[in-house]
Formats: structure tokens, sequence, C-alpha cells
């Protein structure tokens, strides 16, 4: 005879994980939003939760942007895939000249993501959205099948209203003009390769992710002539000025002595075989600025806190037949347009 | 960083290209057979600004850029294997093998991951004990001994998922081959310098006496590749052929003998196919019996057959220096860094995407005065 | 062949003949290599790095020899010759 076992046979189902049920709208997915998302986002609880909302009218030109974020890991030393996705839009609209006010978030969860998980990227974009005093006002969840997506996926759309009209526009730059960022390039782009592939680095490199808002900011209160302003993300500094040289017709020539660097995001580049000016950010942006207001703009960004090492790298001259040039070890060579992520190299 | 700016002093270097000029008398031409002194050479511009004293032919010193295509149709093969993950060095990625590539094979299911050192690939291997993880192993000498402890490591530790799919390629018979081939025109070598750290250069003197050319060994910053260059001028104007080494602090004549141990405990040579110069005998690397079990050539049951290389690309010319990466009739047009034909211009220090990158003047259109 | 980059011993962390391991500074970080080939590098000594392993152990005083003989030069060197 069989034993019968004496515990009931159905399974339970697991109360620390997102299920695809969590996504079939209903009473879990009630719930979902109620306890675990919306209070984590500052939604005021005595509002019922909206698929729309009715924002009040701005004072100025309503300036939009939207961005996905699919970063991994979801978590590295010095951010989260939460704090990237609201200072990610938050600095596409600040580059266009535009107070970031108010954000929506869409996020896609894998079946399986641990609560816990989804809980630390929400309060992490809680405190971000509340440092840059933007709230996120309405969202959308989905959950799609284990496998499909990495943890998570978000969408932010962001809105603000235009306060700058400069930038002018990266075709209206000029011969002469002169280039700068706003800190250290590469940390991003650095810290995620060596999370992700756990690199055994100490201390382990942190990324930048962080707004440039006040950094925007800056340069509009100094009355700089800002042609064009870029957070330079995917493709680093490099890939920006060769939008940049495209849109205006001449030459971008970097002087890789000026370039600002931290010592670890040397060491690794040098390790691995990468140009720094090739590597990603996530807080730090590449300005063209008239040359006679290089020195204010310099001065305001420095004043800004985590911009201390602001430096003009380069200049803008006819061009003759290479878009953008670097001078280093006392020549001037062409600086390629980087065609996808660096890899570690041997050669 | 210590021992990497001070030998990027600009101003040195402008001092030994001048010392260059001085000592030439007639046009010399010289070879470097390593991929990083390749790039070196053109990102610094000591090959434009010396062209018209030295000819700098850059030989098939990317490892990655004579690694078979049929290597690399095999190990896309086994990286589709549903339970295989081939690691391998982020530059062998984009490299086509007679058709796609490890990274476009990726984008259709096949798992594959770049790793900077194959020691990285059994730390993963251990995480990971449901995969088989394979390394293919790329390389000269330089990088055999870490692929080689990377078995040991392997072994020691008792992880039973980890192999190797051995491309390893060996310099000498390399340039023996330059050296022999009846219209050879190189009369001096840069010797590559960390091949040299790990297996010493002793074996290059039976060389420079029989063919009479000098060998410099040289390192890879530009203070260090204009001293290279400046000792061979040096020697070949003053009728001398001799191995001297001018990257004494990392090179040794008898080379480092552990690195030689690990290397040889692992290793043995074995004729191997380069791509775009066929078989050279003696060329490679692969693991000896006693590794087996490592060895992912009979650790799985590869059918990819031998395959043909393009017709179209010349990379085997340009790789023995015949020609120069601008000559061939596909430069620049059916073959781009974006659109590869061969592994030369696709890899980063392959010799047509450097030229490509770093001598827009060097147009497809522009016949080169190749000696006077 | 290739990158080869010089990086300081900073500290050993294990003397294993084979499993041999320290952390080499480069710049302002530090990483784990493998320093089964250079078993009588000290902390302090400069290692040079290729692909997580060390080949060498760097002459520092080859390397300050080099660069002193370079700085004067203009003229010919007289080369360091091994074998004719």
């Amino acid at each position: 005879m069989p034993r019968m076992p004496l515990e009931c046979p159905l399974p339970n189902e697991p109360d620390d994980r997102v299920l695809l049920a969590h996504g079939e709208g209903g009473g879990l997915m009630r719930r979902l939003l109620a306890e675990h998302i919306l209070p984590r986002l500052g939604h005021d609880p005595s509002l019922p939760p909206d698929d729309a909302v009715v924002l009040p009218p701005i004072n100025g030109l309503p300036v939009l942007t939207t961005d996905a974020f699919v970063v991994s890991p979801l978590f590295f030393p010095g951010g989260d895939i939460g704090s990237l996705a609201v200072y990610g839009t938050i600095n596409d609209l600040a580059v266009r000249g535009a107070q970031p006010l108010w954000l929506t978030l869409s996020m896609v969860l894998e079946e399986g993501l641990p609560l816990s998980v989804l809980h630390r990227v929400l309060e992490s974009m809680a405190s971000a959205a509340k440092r840059c005093g933007v709230r996120i006002v309405a969202g959308d969840t989905k959950v799609v099948p284990r496998g499909s997506v990495d943890g998570l996926f978000l969408t932010t759309t962001g809105l603000g209203r235009l306060v700058d009209p400069a930038p002018t526009g990266s075709a209206t730059i000029e011969i002469g003009d002169v280039l700068l960022v706003s800190g250290p390039v590469g940390r991003h782009g650095v810290a995620i390769l060596v999370a992700r592939e756990q690199m055994p680095f100490d201390p382990p490199p942190t990324s930048d992710c962080g707004p440039l808002w006040e950094a925007t900011a800056a340069l509009r209160t100094a009355g700089v002539r800002v042609r064009a302003l870029r957070d330079a993300t995917r493709g680093g500094v490099t890939a920006v000025l060769h939008e940049w040289a495209r849109d205006c017709g001449h030459t971008l020539v970097i002087d890789e002595a000026r370039v600002p660097v931290t010592p670890e995001v040397r060491g690794v580049c040098e390790l691995l075989g990468f140009d720094p000016l090739a590597v990603a950010n996530e807080g730090t942006m590449v300005a063209a600025v008239a040359a006679e207001d290089a020195e204010a703009a310099l001065a305001a960004l420095r004043r800004v806190p985590g911009h201390d090492a602001a430096a003009a790298i380069g200049e803008v001259r006819a061009r003759k037949s290479i878009p953008v040039l670097k001078r280093a070890l006392g020549r001037e060579h062409p600086l390629v347009e980087p065609s996808g992520a660096p890899f570690p190299r041997i050669c | 960083m210590k021992y990497v700016d001070e030998f990027r002093d600009a101003s040195v270097v402008d001092r030994l290209l001048e010392a260059i000029r001085r000592r030439t008398t007639r046009r010399r031409t010289i070879m470097e057979i390593c991929g990083g002194q390749t790039h070196g050479l053109l990102r610094s511009g000591i090959d434009a600004a010396l062209s018209d004293v030295v000819e700098l032919v850059h030989g098939p010193g990317c490892p990655v850029c004579v690694t078979s295509a049929s290597l690399i149709d095999r190990a896309i093969e086994l990286a589709r294997r549903p339970n295989v993950i081939v690691t391998t060095f982020g530059d062998m990625l984009r490299v086509p093998g007679s058709g796609e590539s490890l990274v476009g094979a990726r984008a259709t299911g096949a798992r594959v991951r770049a790793v900077y050192s194959p020691l990285d690939a059994v730390a993963l291997a251990e995480k990971n004990p449901d995969d088989e993880f394979v390394f293919f192993a790329v390389g000269f000498e330089t990088t055999a001994p870490a692929t080689a402890l990377a078995v040991l490591h392997a072994n020691r530790r008792g992880i039973r998922n980890f192999s190797l799919l051995s491309a390893h390629v060996r310099v000498q018979p390399a340039m023996e081959a330059i050296l022999a081939a009846p219209d050879n025109r190189v009369e001096s070598f840069l010797a590559a310098g960390h091949v040299a750290t790990v297996v010493g250069y002793e074996s290059y003197a039976d060389l420079c006496r029989r063919y009479r050319v000098p060998i410099v060994v040289t390192g890879f910053e530009p203070i260090d590749l204009a001293a290279g260059i400046l000792a061979c001028v040096e020697q070949l104007e003053t009728g001398r052929a001799a191995v001297e080494n001018r990257y004494g602090r990392s090179a040794r004549s008898e080379g480092n003998r552990h690195a030689v141990r690990v290397l040889e405990q692992v290793y043995e040579p074995c004729d191997r196919e380069w791509r775009g110069l066929g078989k050279m005998p003696g060329g490679g690397l692969r693991l000896r019996d006693a590794w087996r079990r490592f060895d992912a050539e009979h650790r799985f049951e590869i059918f990819t057959p031998a395959a043909a290389e393009s017709s179209v690309c010349r990379s085997g010319e340009v790789l023995s220096g015949r020609i120069k990466p601008h000559q061939c009739p596909a430069f620049g047009r059916e073959c781009t860094p974006d659109r590869p034909l061969g592994a030369p211009m696709v890899s980063s220090e392959g010799a047509c995407a450097a030229y490509f990158h770093h001598r827009p003047d060097a147009g497809p259109q522009l016949v080169e005065i190749t000696s006077r | 062949m290739c990158l080869g980059v010089p990086g300081r011993l900073s500290e050993w962390l294990d003397r294993d003949p084979l499993l041999a391991r320290g952390w080499v500074e480069f710049g302002g970080i530090r990483r784990e290599i493998h320093l089964a080939c250079v078993p009588e590098a000290e902390v302090g000594d400069y290692v040079v790095v290729h692909a997580g392993i060390a080949i060498s152990r760097l002459d520092a005083d080859e390397a300050e020899r080099l660069l002193a003989e370079l700085r004067r030069a203009g003229e010919a060197t007289s080369p360091a010759e091994d074998e004719s």
C-alpha cells in the first residue's frame, strides 16, 4: 500500500517573488501595486491609482523625452537600474535646457524576480527623484515569463519645461569653440563591466550615475554661450564628438593629456585595452562653448558639487578630412568612432 | 603609470627619429611581427614619420588575424550547443569565420562571452557546474602560459566542465617562412618583446646567421619602438646581423623559465593553418595527449569541416608584407571594419584596420612608392 | 605580442607554486593577478601582466638605464649585443 502523504501535496505559491499572475490585472496585481510599488514611489495613498494623470499647466514650453534601461547587473557600485532610470531621463531633459518636472515609469518584471530586489530598485528611484525635485506620477507594470528579460527592464518618460533657449544645437558649433567635459570620463562603463564580469579589482570602480541638472543650471546662470550639450552615455565622449562633427561639418580635436580620468579608470582601461574616451558615462556631459566663455563655463561647473574636475579638453577647427582627432604622444591621429561596447583585448 | 608614461615621452621619440634619419643611407625595410607593435607604430605616428627612410612592413603578428576561419567556425559550432558556453578574448569576437563571427552567432542564440583572462573562464566554470565552458585559446607564446595555467588550475581544483580549443600560434616558424620566401624584401626584424619575454631569444641567433638579418627584441611604447628601429638601422648600416635586446626590462635571452615550464607541460608544437598564409609547419601549439580531457577537440565531436577562405580577401599578402592594406582592391570598398572580409580588417590590431583608421591618406587610390 | 602592462606587486595572497596569486596595482586600482610564473617577485617589484598573469618581473635598473641612455642620445647608441 503506498503511504499517504501527511502534507497537502498542492504547492504553495512563493510569496516573496513576482509571479506571472501579478501582471494579469485583478487582485494580485492590485495588491502588488498597493502594497509593494506605490508606497515606495511616494504615491498619496488617499488617491486611487489611475491610468492617466492630469497635470497642472506649466509656465513655458513642454519638453519630453523617454528612455529604456536594461542594465545588467541591476546593482553596481555608485547606483542601480532604478537611480539610472531616473537620472538618465532627467539628464536628457537637463542637457536640452529643460527643468525636469514629472516622470512616468513603465516596468517589465521577470517572473521569479525577488520582491526584495523590486523594493530596493523602487526605493532607489524614489530617492533619486526626490533629490531632483521630480515626481513619478504615472506608470505601468507587466510581468513576463522567466528568461524574457534580465530581472527587470524600466522605461521612464520625463516631462520638463524649457527654461533655456540654449544650447543652440550642434549644427551651430563654430571653428574656435572649446570642448569641455564636466568630470572624469569612463567611470560608468568601467564600473558596469567590472561588476558584471565580477573582475577582482579593488576598490570596485564606481559609476558616475548622477544628475546633471545643477551643472546645466550653473552654465545657464553664468551666461555661457552653449552651442551643444550632451551627456556622454553609450560610446562615451567619442560617440558624442562624432555626432557633433557630422552636424557642424568641422573637425573636433581632443588633447588626451587634458582629459580628466580617475586613477581607477586609467588602471582598468590600460589593463583591458580600452580608451576611456569611448567608455560610457551616466553623470558626465560634454559641452561645446564659445571660446571667450570657456573660462567662465569651467569656473561655473567646478563650483557644482561633484564636478570639480571639469576640464577643457579640446577645440574645434576647420575640417580637412578627419572629423575627430586626438592629440597624444606628440601627434594627432584619428579618434575612431566606437562600433559597440569595448571588449577586453589581448592585442 | 610607472614604466608606461616615461616610455611615451614624445621629445625622446622625436630625437630618436631624428637619429634614425641621420643614420640611414638608403631606405631600409623592417618588419615587426606583433599586432601590438603595429598598432603602437601607427598610433604614435612613427610609421608615417619615418616612411621616407624606413619601410615598416607589418607582418603576421596579430594572432587574431592568423587564426583560421575553420577554427572560428568550430568555436561557433560549439557555442551553438545547448549546454556549452564559449569564452574567449574580446579581440576574437568580431572576426568573421567563413561566414559569421562569434558575436554575430550570439545574436542567433550561440552562447559566447568575452573574458580578460582564461583563468577568469575557469572561475566561471567552477561557479556554473551545469554548463560546459570552452575557452577558445587564441594567441602567441605570450598568451599560452596563461591558457596552460588555466588547464593546470582546472585540473588541480577538480573542475570537470572546462576545456580549451587551442588556436595558439608560434612566431618563429612565421619569421622563417617570411625570410625563406624567394621574393622576401625584409632586411631586419623587430622581434615581439612579450613573446621573447616568455620563450627568450636565443633561438633567433640561428635565423640571423642563416639569413643575415638583424633581429632586435623590441617593446611596445613609442620610445621602445623608436629605439628598436634605430638599433636595426645601426646594424644594417654597419653590416652586422645579430640578435639584440632593446626590451631588457622584461625580456631575457633565456626567457622566463617558469612560464616555459608551464607552457611545455601542457602544450607541444604542431602544424597550424595560418589564415591567409597556409599551413605553417610547427606554427601552432596543441594540448599534449596527457591533457586530452581538457582538449575541446577530443571532448566534443565537432563536425565543421575545413573552410575555404574568401577569394577576394588578400590578407595573406598583407600579412606577409607583400602588399600594403590599401593596395588590396577591396580595401575601403567591399572590405571595411564594419563589413570585414578577413581578420586584419576587423581585429583592432589588424594591419588593414590600423591603416583604415590611422592612414586615411593611404587610400585605395594612392599607389605606394615601395623602393628607391 | 601585445597588451602587457606593468603593475606593482603590493601583496602576496597565495605562494603555492601553481595557484600563486597576489594583488598588483595599476595606477589607482589593484587586481588579483596570477603569479605562478614569477615566484621570485617580492612586494614592491613591478611585474608585466598579460591576460591576467604576470609574465615577467620588470628589471627596474634596466628600465632606468635605457631611459637615461635614450635621454642622452640623439647620436647612435652602443647596443648591447647578445649573439651574432
